[in-house]
This record gives C-alpha cells, sequence and structure tokens, in this order.
C-alpha cells in the first residue's frame, strides 16, 4: 500500500449529506474483476450526462476543481453497501485526503486499506473549509499526517484526531494481513481451543472438496 | 464479574490477540462470499502466495448477479459471467463449498446461511456485503467488510477490530395489526437517523421484538447498517431455538441440547450497561413508507410528504429539497395518493416464507392494476420458493398479475436485469431508497410486503390497515 505522510493539493467541494457507495460506483461497475481503474467511474450517475459527456451542473466538473486531491464533503460520507469499489474509484480518481463531519464505518475501515486518509472535524470547521474552497479559487491545503494538522495558504491551521496505530499503518503503508501473520502462534493456539467447524447432518445441494473427490 | 452485554461475550469468546493501542484480533466463525465483492480478494491472495486458511469455514453463493428468469439459458451478460466463473474457479481451487446458481439450496447469502443452520448464535460471522447485520437476529455477531477485509479473513480466519459502542434500542408495546418487522425498524431509522447507530453495535429488545417470529427479527436486523451501525444483535430464545432444530447444519440430539444450554449464556447480563440507549413505544405506530432518498426520510401511511422548509437544519434541508427533486414529489402530498408504477417483493430483508404468505394473504382474489407495469416476486431463496409453491402462494401470485421469480438479489441492486427504469416509482420491499440503487433515475419507495402487495393491487399506496387486517395478521 502506498504510504501517506503529507500531502498538499487542491480541494474540491460536494456540498451534499449521506452520500452512499451506490452513488460512488453504481451497481455495473461492481462486475468488475480488478481493483484498478474504477476512477472514470467515480460518481458516474451524477457525474455524467447519456453518452458518458460531462454534466457541467456537478460540482466536481467544473474546471475549477480539475486535479483536485483533496475532497470537502458533508456528514456519513461512504454510507450503504460495503463495496470497496468506493474507495477503490475514490483513490483512482486522484484523490488522497477526505474531510467529512463523519464518515459511515465500513467505508471509513476501506479508505485507510487504500491508503487514503479520512479526516473527521468539525460541523464549525468542515463550514468554514466550504466557505474558503468557494471563495478562493485554486484553494489548497497542506495535511500533514505525522502531525495531524490542516493548513492552507491563508494561515488557516486546524489539527485532527486520528486513531493512532491507523496513523502507524498509513504512514508506513503496512500491510494488515502481514501484521496479522506475526500472531500466526495465537491464531493456531485459538484455533485448538475452539473448533468451530460447521458439521453437516444433512445433504444440501452443494460443491464441496468431499464431493468433487467422488 | 461484572456485567456483560451479548456483544462483549462474544467479542472475548473470540478474542485472539489484544495489545494496548492497537485493534484487538478476532477469530471468525463463518465467512460467507459472494460473486459481487471476492474475486480481487482471491487475485490477491494469489499475488501474495497466500492460501485459504480454513475452506471448512468458508461458504460461497451466487446472488448478486445471477438471473431470476430461466437459469438453463446462457448467461448473457459478459461481466456477470466472468464473475460466476472467477467465483466458481476460486472456489474450486481452494476447496471453498459453494452454492452455484443451479443449486436447489441457492439463494441471497443472508437468506440461505439461517436457512441452512450455519448461522447460529454466539458465532462471528463476516460477509462482503452491509447486510450481513441480518444475521445478529440470531444472537451472531455479524458484519459487513470490504474486500481487503475479504482478503485479510481468507489468509487469517481473523480480523483486527477495534471495539464497538453499544447502543441498546428497546421496543415497548405491542405490534398493531397492519405492522410489520419492517415498519418496526423504518421507525428507528426515522428515530435515530441515518448515521444514528455509527460506530455502534445494536441490541434490540423489548417485547416489540421478541414478539417477532425469527423472520421479522431478520428483517430488523438486516436494516441495521441503514442505521449506520455495522452490526445489529437480538438475544436467542425458544422462538430461535425451535427455528434453528433439523436445520442441515444445526446439531441434533444431546448435541442441539449442549448447544442451546450454549446458547443460553449469551443474552446480556441484567443490568449490562450499554453506551446508548433508545427506547420505541410501538403500540400506536402506523406503516411507514419512505418518501426519500435515505432510508430515514420516512413518513407514516397516513402522513405527506413534508415540506423541505420545515427542517431547521440548512444540510438536511438541502438534502430534502434534493430528495423531492430526485423523486418527483411536491410537498404535503398524501402517501395514499402516491402512484406507483412497479412493485418488487423480495430481497436480503423481505424475501422469506413469512413475507411471502403475508403478501399473498393480501393479493388472493384480487387483481395487481392496470397502471401497474411490473410486479415482481423474488424468493429470497431456492428453499423458499419450493416451500411456496408447495403452499400455492406462486398460483395465488401469478393469479394476481405478479411474475413469479427463481431466487436472487434482483430489482434490489439492479446487477442483473431487473432494473427499475428512470422515472419510474417502485413500491419495494428491499432496503435502500438511494438515488439510481434500482437503476439510474428510478425512484424507490421501501414498505413492508403487505404495504407492497397492497400498492400493486391499488395502483398507489394505501393503509393496508384499511383492508381488513384480520386477512394478513
Amino acid at each position: 500500500m502506498q504510504p501517506f505522510r503529507r500531502h498538499t493539493g487542491l480541494v474540491a467541494p460536494l456540498d451534499r449529506v449521506n452520500v452512499d457507495t451506490d452513488q460512488m460506483i453504481p451497481k455495473q461497475f461492481c462486475k468488475l474483476l480488478t481493483r484498478e481503474g474504477y476512477g472514470k467511474f467515480l460518481f458516474y450517475d451524477w457525474r455524467y450526462l447519456p453518452g458518458e459527456k460531462p454534466n457541467p451542473e456537478f460540482e466536481l466538473n467544473q474546471p475549477r476543481y480539475q486535479g483536485a486531491s483533496i475532497l470537502l464533503t458533508r456528514a456519513n460520507f461512504g454510507c450503504g453497501s460495503s463495496r470497496e469499489h468506493a474507495p477503490w474509484g475514490v483513490a483512482d480518481y486522484g484523490f488522497r485526503v477526505l474531510i467529512a463531519p463523519s464518515f459511515a464505518d465500513i467505508f471509513y475501515n476501506n479508505c485507510f486499506k487504500n491508503g487514503l486518509l479520512p479526516i473527521t472535524l468539525p460541523d464549525e470547521q468542515v463550514d468554514e473549509l466550504f466557505r474558503r474552497t468557494y471563495t478562493h479559487e485554486g484553494y489548497r491545503l497542506t495535511v500533514d499526517l505525522e502531525q495531524q494538522t490542516i493548513a492552507d495558504e491563508q494561515g488557516l491551521a486546524l489539527t485532527f484526531e486520528i486513531d493512532p496505530f491507523r496513523k502507524y499503518c498509513l504512514l508506513n503503508g503496512l500491510d494488515d494481513i502481514g501484521l496479522t501473520l506475526q500472531h500466526e502462534d495465537k491464531i493456531r493456539a485459538f484455533e485448538e481451543k475452539h473448533p468451530v467447524t460447521p458439521v453437516q447432518y444433512e445433504e444440501v445441494d452443494m460443491w464441496s472438496p468431499e464431493r468433487a473427490a467422488d | 464479574m461484572a456485567t456483560q452485554t451479548m456483544y462483549e461475550k462474544i467479542w472475548n469468546a473470540h478474542l485472539v490477540h489484544q495489545e494496548d493501542g492497537q485493534p484487538s484480533l478476532i477469530y471468525i466463525d463463518r465467512h460467507l462470499i459472494h460473486e459481487g465483492t471476492s474475486p480481487q480478494a482471491f487475485a490477491g491472495l494469489r499475488a501474495a502466495g497466500r492460501k485459504v486458511r480454513r475452506p471448512d469455514l468458508t461458504f460461497a453463493v451466487m446472488d448478486h448477479s445471477v438471473s431470476t428468469k430461466d437459469r438453463t439459458l446462457p448467461v448473457l451478460d459478459d461481466n456477470a459471467r466472468a464473475q460466476f466463473e472467477a467465483l466458481w474457479r476460486n472456489c474450486r481451487e481452494t476447496g471453498v463449498r459453494l452454492f452455484d446458481m443451479h443449486s436447489r439450496n441457492q439463494g441471497i447469502v443472508h437468506i440461505i446461511g439461517p436457512e441452512l443452520g450455519l448461522t447460529q448464535p454466539g458465532l462471528t460471522i463476516v460477509c462482503g456485503d452491509s447486510h450481513t447485520s441480518t444475521h445478529g437476529a440470531f444472537g451472531a455477531l455479524a458484519f459487513g467488510i470490504g474486500t481487503s477485509e475479504i482478503e485479510h479473513v481468507l489468509a487469517t480466519q481473523t480480523l483486527p477490530q477495534f471495539k464497538s459502542k453499544t447502543m441498546l434500542i428497546h421496543v415497548t408495546g405491542r405490534r398493531p395489526p397492519g405492522v410489520t418487522a419492517k415498519d418496526i425498524i423504518l421507525a428507528i431509522i426515522r428515530k435515530i437517523g441515518v448515521a444514528g447507530g455509527t460506530g455502534h453495535v445494536i441490541e434490540y429488545a423489548g417485547e416489540g421484538i421478541t414478539d417477532l417470529s425469527m423472520e421479522g427479527r431478520m428483517t430488523v436486523c438486516n436494516m441495521s447498517i441503514e442505521a449506520g451501525a455495522r452490526a445489529g444483535m437480538i438475544a436467542p430464545d425458544d422462538t430461535t431455538y425451535a427455528w434453528m432444530e433439523g436445520r442441515p447444519f444445526v446439531p441434533r440430539g444431546k448435541d442441539f441440547q449442549l448447544a442451546v444450554d450454549y446458547w443460553k449464556t449469551l443474552p446480556s447480563d441484567p443490568g449490562a450497561r450499554f453506551d446508548t440507549v433508545v427506547e420505541l413505544e410501538i403500540s400506536q405506530l402506523a406503516p411507514q413508507v419512505t418518501w426519500g432518498t435515505t432510508p430515514g426520510m420516512v413518513a407514516d401511511v397516513t402522513g405527506v410528504v413534508p415540506d423541505p422548509a420545515s427542517f431547521t437544519d440548512p444540510v438536511e434541508r438541502k438534502a430534502a429539497e434534493r430528495a423531492l427533486q430526485y423523486m418527483a414529489l411536491e410537498p404535503g402530498t398524501r402517501i395514499i395518493d402516491i402512484s406507483i408504477d412497479r412493485v418488487f417483493i423480495g430481497s436480503c430483508t423481505n424475501s422469506r416464507l413469512e413475507d411471502l404468505r403475508m403478501a399473498a394473504r393480501v393479493v388472493e382474489g384480487r387483481r395487481v392494476a392496470r397502471t401497474v407495469k411490473q410486479a415482481l416476486v423474488v424468493p429470497g431463496s431456492r428453499v423458499v420458493k419450493a416451500q411456496a409453491e408447495k403452499e400455492g402462494l406462486d398460483r395465488i401470485f401469478k393469479a394476481a398479475g405478479f411474475e413469479w421469480r427463481d431466487a436472487g438479489c434482483s430489482m434490489c441492486i439492479g446487477m442483473n436485469d431487473d432494473v427499475l427504469p428512470a422515472g419510474e416509482r417502485c413500491a419495494s420491499t428491499s432496503n435502500r431508497n438511494f438515488e439510481g440503487r434500482q437503476g439510474k433515475g428510478g425512484r424507490t419507495h421501501l414498505v413492508s410486503p403487505i404495504m407492497a402487495a397492497a400498492a400493486a393491487i391499488a395502483g398507489h399506496f394505501v393503509d393496508i390497515r384499511d383492508w381488513g387486517v384480520g386477512q394478513v395478521e
């Protein structure tokens, strides 16, 4: 995973509450088998008119927000479906930081698996960032994960909270599975005293290795 | 020893490792997978040279993209076919058990888990699908995960997890006739909001919950995620044990008794402390109908579409304005005056036998309104379908003008060809009324199965209580 330390980038506003993951990557793109290439589908139904022409009414299509890498949005961002296609799309579009008053749990969790930094700020601070983004064309922020700070070029300086372990993993781009496998002995010990293999008492119509071997 | 909630008991029983300042490592008893979110996880596993650690604890099913029409025909959608082939190949290569689209036991993952008895009290259950919360109805800790976490569970059979906060939702009073589990959960979401449960595991309790059948309890837990909670749980009781006994993967005879003895230790201790407590009184509850684009935008069937101006919070007001524009609704419109184009009875929320029985009783001897273009009944599993056919429910639906389909996720998510066309309005028993959820530009109103059935007959929403509730309860 790509480590995240410090990032400076253009801010794009998405002034909507409860943006769900269906909206980020609609169903038809959840049939692909890869993790890559979802950026062009991000916010598909809002972003495109028929024939995949950019919809000029959609905020992110405005010329001033092209190349944005910090998304500023509203509460409960990422609610709904668990599809990781949503953070894949957000990251592939070019975002590295998301700022909102709150995020939905599964989406929030999925962000950290994909090198994205979701930052939660109080409503008043998010309101202020929206004001500044609209007022100053080319509004940029610098986000420092190590210091847990957000700064703009006009002197605004904010701090944010983040779980220390999530921070550590993101700073170092650590692979979760690798970390867990360091506890292999504990997993094995747990399995020995916690037998959970389901026992089948009745024939069901299921492919299984046993059936394949018959 | 200090009192514990059911969540804490199950959490503690699955702790593999804990360390200050780090998420705890939790053991996973059942990993359910489907074609939609698993291919990238298997690919990641392969790329890293890792194996599926416990194929015996992993069960796969095809549900999201399957056709609900004739499955003997070839799959014409190239992307869907590639998903099915990938799942088939991944299961064969790793030894994971698979219910493919031709299996007699195939169905929506959250319907077949309980149906097969794979879902049991006290287990930890995960699936790459947010509605995994459904399984909590049995007193299991069950939650949806992303694809990276699927890969993690495949490789390690564990998940690093931060402990959630706990919320008790105490539902008091007796459920009035015509009011179902769906109305209770919609009323809960209306009360606490679509982010009200964020960061929490919800336990539902009180007579309004214990009075429900297992089917109803699953409907309630299913939509926990629509309130922002990752998991919902209900303490197991005699209703739970009776429902489970004799299912293919449930212990039998003396072993069943031993299992029940263990399950009886699971409910939250009296006086256990929850971080948040919510009360809902349901003796006056009316059937619920959503009017907007989140499950929290919901009204009594006797009510009207609200005026966005009545929202004090500017962000909420803007969301309501946007929702009404998308839904093509005017403030003040009576809910019962909203006409519908299509009806969908199905999804992991409401496609179990009880749902179909109740809906069939509403439509029996009646006809779908001429103005309704399509009324679909999609059983949640092939076992549900077979049982419904044995009871003659299919004939009742077909005689009334409904289409009787094969099992799958269908028009809840529209990944197959059951899609709600743009600009059309659907009375749906599913769980999400998000913009475009059932199809781009489609307008979804979430309701209970009996409310959807009645709307199909009338061509618009009706208060099911006016139809003589004796026939539906």
